[in-house]
């Protein structure tokens, strides 16, 4: 089970690889698509990146509803649980 | 009078030389691209063909990681060589609604598709990359390229096997003198270094089985050639509408002087062993140059040392030019480069411009003995310069499918 702050940082992580964003400016209140500028189809890819390193299932109707960093951090938290 | 097109800026990255300048040094000196392969691969499936003639510099030591990451190999490079030809061409502001993209591949993404089919087999359809359809798309190269640079006046793929990247500059010379387009990057890319496309070539017997000596197999014209070597890379051309070009004061090359493009309707991989075809787009492409045949002093020659290709090429020559052929000195630079399929056409009119701006014609390795059916004036051993005055050279391609494609340059 990973902590709120280890899935923050393993997100931040999966991001800078897809997008080359600083893994710092990957914080909780940012919206991926306003503040970090990622498009749909990196955005499905770091989904499924991040399924695989929580070993998580993020269903596609979910994906929409992950707005901010930290709707996926909690998301990913929860489904983890 | 149709609109005059000239070529403004030049890009590559070849297994000779990942850039135009040291491509061309190494092409006036005679060097060869082709190496043992060391991946696990080629053991792995047992390949018949144990080398080719992969980019001296790799992609991932020019793009940014994130840009190589969401581009298949072969968009990778055409990405590079487009750069570079931008960069020398010094466009700064242009209407990028009068600039297009002609950009031509053989094969497309294969890497892309065949990483793809692994990963569903391997891990499920979860796992299939959703940039894999943009990645894998034939026009991917082109796509990439107006992306990059910003060409707004249409991007275009022609695929025409071995012929694409010749075909490619016929579009863009048509773009422009049609009105639709005042600057054209037209190029080709192709990165096929992958186990099945060697497989498949190799099926079919097109490929040279010299695993014991790769940088001697590429040798078109020998007597002992025993088919081509497999390479990859890209070439890129700015092509500019002449007064474009004049009211900038850029420097020029030389003039795209005709182009043309031809199919044999003869058989689907086999050259018609008249050159019919070929002797076709030859005539068709010195025609639209308005070139005189005695102004011809170099061919780059498609050349790829198979044993069946090589001498129809001769045939059309000289069928086009009678006895003139004699008298012209003839480069057949896959030697050096390896086939660069789609690519391979952009690639030797790069050099072929070069050819004509600086008057040297570059050499052909390998050639010890001359087949005695193709006694064509081979530049072997150092450059052959050209004469001054006015000159026209030709770079032809041709590609399974019958297609023949024919560029004709002419200094300016």
């Amino acid at each position: 089970m990973a902590s709120n702050e280890e899935i923050l940082a393993g997100l931040a992580e999966i991001v800078n690889e897809e997008t080359g964003l600083a893994p710092e400016a990957v914080e909780l209140d940012k919206s991926f698509t306003d503040d970090l500028d990622i498009d749909s189809i990196s955005m499905m890819t770091i989904v499924v990146n991040a399924e695989e390193k929580f070993g998580v299932r993020i269903p596609d109707e979910e994906v929409k509803n992950l707005k901010t960093v930290g709707d996926a951090v909690s998301f990913i938290a929860g489904a983890q649980a | 009078m149709a609109r005059k097109v000239v070529i403004t800026g030049l890009g590559a990255t070849t297994p000779i030389g990942g850039d135009v300048p040291t491509m061309w040094k190494n092409a006036l000196k005679g060097v060869s691209g082709a190496h043992t392969l060391t991946e696990e691969w080629v053991a792995k499936y047992e390949l018949p063909v144990h080398f080719a003639a992969h980019v001296t510099t790799p992609a991932s030591e020019v793009l940014t990681r994130v840009e190589a990451k969401r581009l298949d190999p072969s968009s990778q490079f055409a990405v590079i060589a487009a750069r570079e030809a931008w960069k020398d061409s010094g466009l700064e502001d242009i209407d990028n609604d009068r600039f297009a993209v002609a950009f031509a591949t053989g094969i497309g993404g294969v890497w892309t598709l065949l990483d793809a089919w692994d990963t569903l087999r391997e891990k499920g359809p979860r796992r299939v990359l959703p940039m894999t359809v943009p990645m894998l798309m034939p026009n991917g190269a082109a796509a990439a390229v107006s992306l990059d640079l910003g060409a707004r006046a249409g991007a275009h793929t022609p695929v025409s096997a071995c012929a694409s990247g010749t075909e490619a500059l016929h579009q863009g010379l048509e773009l422009i003198r049609s009105g639709k387009a005042d600057v054209v990057m037209a190029g080709g890319a192709e990165a096929a270094i992958h186990p099945l496309p060697i497989a498949a070539f190799s099926s079919m017997q097109a490929l040279s089985r010299r695993n014991d000596d790769p940088e001697h197999a590429s040798r078109p014209y020998d007597i002992s050639r025993d088919g081509f070597v497999m390479g990859e890379g890209a070439g890129a051309l700015v092509l500019e509408a002449e007064e474009h070009a004049l009211a900038r004061g850029a420097r020029i090359y030389g003039e795209l002087a005709g182009t043309s493009v031809t199919a044999d309707a003869y058989h689907i991989t086999a050259p018609d062993p008249e050159g019919l075809g070929a002797t076709r787009a030859l005539k068709a492409a010195l025609f639209d140059a308005r070139a005189q045949l005695e102004d011809v002093v170099h061919v780059n020659a498609h050349a790829t040392s198979t044993p069946v290709g090589d001498r129809p090429e001769y045939t059309a020559l000289r069928a086009t030019f009678g006895d003139h052929v004699d008298n012209l000195a003839v480069s057949a630079t896959k030697s050096q480069t390896g086939h660069l399929l789609g690519a391979s056409g952009a690639v030797e009119a790069v050099m072929t411009v070069l050819a004509i701006y600086e008057r040297q014609a570059p050499v052909t390795i390998n050639l010890e003995n001359q087949d005695p059916e193709i006694p064509l004036d081979v530049v072997t051993g150092k450059p052959r310069i050209l004469p001054a005055g006015d000159i026209v050279a030709l770079s032809n391609s041709f590609g399974f499918g019958g297609h023949n494609a024919v560029v004709v340059v002419r200094n300016h």
